[in-house]
């Protein structure tokens, strides 16, 4: 297991580590299969105490999904009103910033490219090119949360509240989950980025990887928001 | 191994009292902890149904508490004396009794026990595994449980008590505090409150089971090698994980809309009070079957186990379990054919509903399957397993007649909705009880005495038909759910004798319970020792010493076949566990 350590050039000879997961939780156990001739019956799953995929990663997965059902619930929701409403939005509904946010669409999944350009560089074994990655990464997550609070406050002075009938509701709870997921996100960056800046950041990182499926999460769910609630 | 034994041991004794029995991370103490906190709360949701069955035999008549207190004392404004008047039940104390009881049983009782106590008990150790995917989650899991019970009990204690707006919490009744004519709203934001919090906690056991199932299985243990129960848990997280968000979304709207005024499911806004009640039963239907497969899943452990023989058609089972977790949601319509919803739909939601009734036959049939021509023995256990077979198949086909339309139109809201969920949800119970009767030795290291198990059984059987089965004539008489005094209508009136009699049924069926609270607490300390294997069963965990040590096995497992094969003519005896490997696999008669 080796620990990143500041270093003032790069390592002379970039190895490329597979991001395996040390296994959580107990050890596995004997990866011998055992043999014998009633063995032979079940072909194909004798690996299955080799997993292809570490715990940590099936299990953050499995999370995702219930993360999609919560959003599934939240956009079945908004699609029931939209859907429904002759006029959208209401009469005497201010209309949702669409350009600012467009550009704040670019600032998000820019961010995804850098968390990715972070990962590379933690692949390699690179240190400083790794913390530059997760800080632009954190960087660009906390303008998108920013500029969209900027702009709940423009929302919020034309008279658009969580009480303006189901147009304010079904925007500020939609919305206002996927930023609170943003920011639970950039948190985990932050605390992921200390790590690594402390030089107690072992390769490969569990924790990175995780944050990094998040972080992508987070990112890919955020157009399919801005199409369905600020452009159509 | 010897060493890796010892290691075990050592380790275990290091552990102080509060690692050990409190903030344990061991998938089995876990799974003991959720056993009492569902069994508590067993307790408290069976005295409020015992409150409901008084209201409704002796409408308005005090409990006979009355005499237990002063006249001060009913005069004083304690909580008892205003909840209570004078011992009797009050139309707003009614509608909260009902709902809490449902809402209790549902999330409090047979989730935890069923999933939280025998998915984390049975998992690991059935698959092989010496613990969990993630033991701190899993100790979160049961911890973040802990505020929504509170929550959840200290709800009767707010002004204007409990949620009172049934457990389905229909809008815009629950959406409007007001409404309920209560004296505070906090009785349902409380109940939303728990019910995002246990939400979390169920997420988390999702994330666990699932991940442990698929990644930590031992060596050998092929996907049909599994238990069935294992698979019904599985099934079953996954369920869990996929439902249980959309309810937390639902609830998190209601939640607004009481308190910040949005107006997700009240038209005067531009919502849709409908919307809730798709978004409730569209996680209610998949709720029903996380409910009942685990039960299904202790059921096709222990017929074959007390039938010494295989199971009927394994893969059957499992690939009904499979059917059933895609059907179950494609069906919640069928909780809305009264609501205003279009009749094509309806009539779709009739089929999908239909046909999920086909897969639970299979089950059933497989389960008879199982017992043909067997050697039948009927232990405790085993008589809880086929009284839940036999429950299941009443309620399963009240379901069908429920699942016409134009048969629904006239039944709706009736107690023959009443009498069908307590078939199957309340038959759930003797699922629950028959997985304790069975693996109490392996939890405890006790038995539970056979006797008293065996009079817990009968009058538990006898009194549950003879409470619930009445109200399939109350239903169909007429009589609506969820009103708080039948004699307030006149073509009630012929009924309340049918009535009475539930109520004293529903009173008995209630006292026979004591039976299994002495049982449970006596044999927990001076049970006879169980042996290793007690019932000669073939799963992994009675490999394992009873109970099992931390780390469960003191040698890895090694699984060499599946898990029903009793009887088999390649052994002497007549059952052949999961590690055991038999060099010659002649059709002779030694092992
Ligand atoms: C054979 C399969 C089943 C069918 C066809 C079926 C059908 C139905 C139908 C049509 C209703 C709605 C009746 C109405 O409100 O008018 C209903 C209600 C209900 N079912 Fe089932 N059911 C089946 C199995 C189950 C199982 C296995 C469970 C639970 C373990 C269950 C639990 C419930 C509950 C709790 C309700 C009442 C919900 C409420 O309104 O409070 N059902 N069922
Ligand atoms: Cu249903």
């Amino acid at each position: 297991m080796t620990y990143l350590r500041f270093a003032s050039t790069a390592p002379p000879e970039v190895r490329r580590r597979p991001l395996r997961v040390r296994p959580q939780g107990p050890p596995p156990r004997v990866p011998e299969p055992p043999g014998g001739d009633d063995w032979g019956d079940h072909h194909g799953d004798e690996d299955a105490f080799r997993p292809p995929l570490s715990n940590a990663c099936l299990g953050m997965l499995v999370f995702l999904g219930a993360e999609t059902m919560f959003f599934a619930g939240l956009i079945g929701t908004f699609l029931v009103f939209r859907v429904a409403s002759e006029a959208w939005p209401p009469p005497a509904m201010p209309r949702l910033p669409v350009g600012v946010t467009g550009l704040n669409t670019l600032v998000l999944l820019a961010s995804a490219y850098t968390m990715w350009q972070a990962q590379q560089a933690a692949r390699r074994g690179l240190l400083r090119r790794l913390l530059h990655g997760l800080g632009l990464t954190a960087l660009l997550g906390v303008t998108f949360l920013l500029v969209q609070g900027y702009e709940w406050m423009r929302l919020l002075g034309f008279g658009l509240t969580l009480a303006s009938g189901v147009y304010g509701a079904t925007f500020y709870t939609l919305i206002g989950c996927h930023a609170l997921h943003v920011c639970g996100a950039v948190l985990w960056l932050l605390g992921v980025t200390l790590r690594a800046w402390r030089g107690r950041m072992a390769l490969p990182s569990t924790g990175l990887t995780l944050c990094g499926m998040y972080w992508y999460y987070v990112v890919g769910l955020w157009p399919v928001l801005y199409t369905l609630v600020y452009l159509a | 191994m010897s060493e890796a034994g010892a290691a075990v041991h050592a380790e275990h004794e290091r552990e102080g009292f509060v690692r050990h029995y409190i903030f344990s991370k061991d998938h089995k103490m876990i799974g003991r902890q959720f056993l009492f906190a569902g069994l508590v709360m067993l307790i408290v949701g069976g005295l409020l149904a015992m409150m409901i069955r008084w209201q409704l035999g002796w409408p308005e008549t005090p409990l006979p508490i009355t005499g237990l207190f002063s006249e001060e004392f009913w005069d004083g404004d304690s909580w008892l004396a205003q909840t209570l008047p004078y011992g009797t039940i009050t139309s707003e104390f009614y509608n909260a009794l009902f709902s809490m009881h449902a809402t209790i049983m549902i999330f409090f009782v047979v989730v935890p026990i069923m999933v939280g106590a025998f998915g984390n008990f049975l998992v690991p150790i059935m698959i092989g595994a010496r613990d969990m995917a993630f033991p701190t989650l899993n100790m979160l899991s049961f911890w973040t449980a802990v505020p929504a019970y509170i929550l959840i009990l200290l709800s009767f204690f707010v002004p204007g008590g409990a949620a009172a707006a049934g457990w389905t919490s229909y809008s815009p009744l629950a959406a409007v505090p007001d409404y309920l004519g209560v004296a505070g709203p906090w009785g349902v934001n409380l109940w939303c409150i728990s019910l995002i919090i246990l939400g979390f906690s169920s997420l988390m056991g999702s994330i666990n089971y699932i991940t442990t199932i698929v990644n930590m299985r031992a060596p050998g243990m092929t996907w049909f090698r599994l238990p069935l129960i294992v698979w019904a848990i599985f099934i079953v997280s996954i369920l869990l994980l996929l439902a249980f968000p959309v309810l937390t979304a639902a609830l998190g709207m209601l939640l607004f809309d009481r308190l910040f005024g949005t107006h997700f499911f009240l038209p005067e806004g531009g919502g849709d009070p409908l919307l809730w009640q798709h978004l409730f039963w569209f996680f209610g239907h998949p709720e029903v079957y996380i409910l009942v497969l685990p039960a299904m899943g202790v059921t096709s452990e222990i017929l074959p186990v007390f039938a010494r023989k295989p199971i009927f058609g394994y893969r059957a089972m499992v690939y009904s379990m499979i059917a059933i977790a895609f059907l179950s949601w494609i069906v919640w319509g069928h909780h809305m054919f009264q609501s205003g919803m279009d009749p094509a739909l309806g009539t779709a939601f009739t089929l999908t509903t239909m046909i999920i009734a086909v897969p639970s036959a299979i089950k059933t049939f497989n389960w008879l399957g199982t017992l043909w021509g067997g050697s039948i023995r009927f232990p405790t256990p085993m008589l809880f397993a086929l009284g839940f077979v036999f429950l299941f198949t009443i309620g399963g086909l009240s379901g069908i007649f429920m699942a016409s339309t134009p048969v629904d139109i006239f039944i709706h809201d009736t107690y023959y909705i009443v009498a069908h969920i307590h078939y199957v949800v309340a038959g759930i119970i003797f699922g629950i009880f028959a997985a304790i009767y069975y693996w109490f030795p392996k939890m405890f290291g006790r038995m539970l005495n056979e006797t008293l198990g065996k009079i817990h059984f009968f009058l538990t059987f006898v009194f549950f038909n003879l409470t619930f089965f009445p109200m399939h004539f109350l239903g169909v008489g007429g009589h609506m759910r969820r009103i708080y005094n039948p004699l307030h209508y006149e073509f009630l009136e012929p009924l309340q004798g049918i009535n009475v009699f539930i109520s004293v049924m529903a009173l008995c069926l209630g006292a026979s319970q004591l039976f299994f609270l002495a049982n449970f607490l006596w044999s927990l300390f001076f049970g006879r020792r169980a042996s290793e294997n007690p019932w000669q069963a073939n799963t992994l965990e009675w490999t394992a010493p009873s109970p099992p040590p931390h780390g469960n096995f003191l040698t890895a497992p090694v699984v060499y076949r599946g898990p029903y094969e009793y009887s088999s003519p390649e052994v002497a005896e007549d059952w052949l566990p999961q590690t055991r490997r038999v060099e010659v696999a002649s059709a002779g008669g030694h092992g």
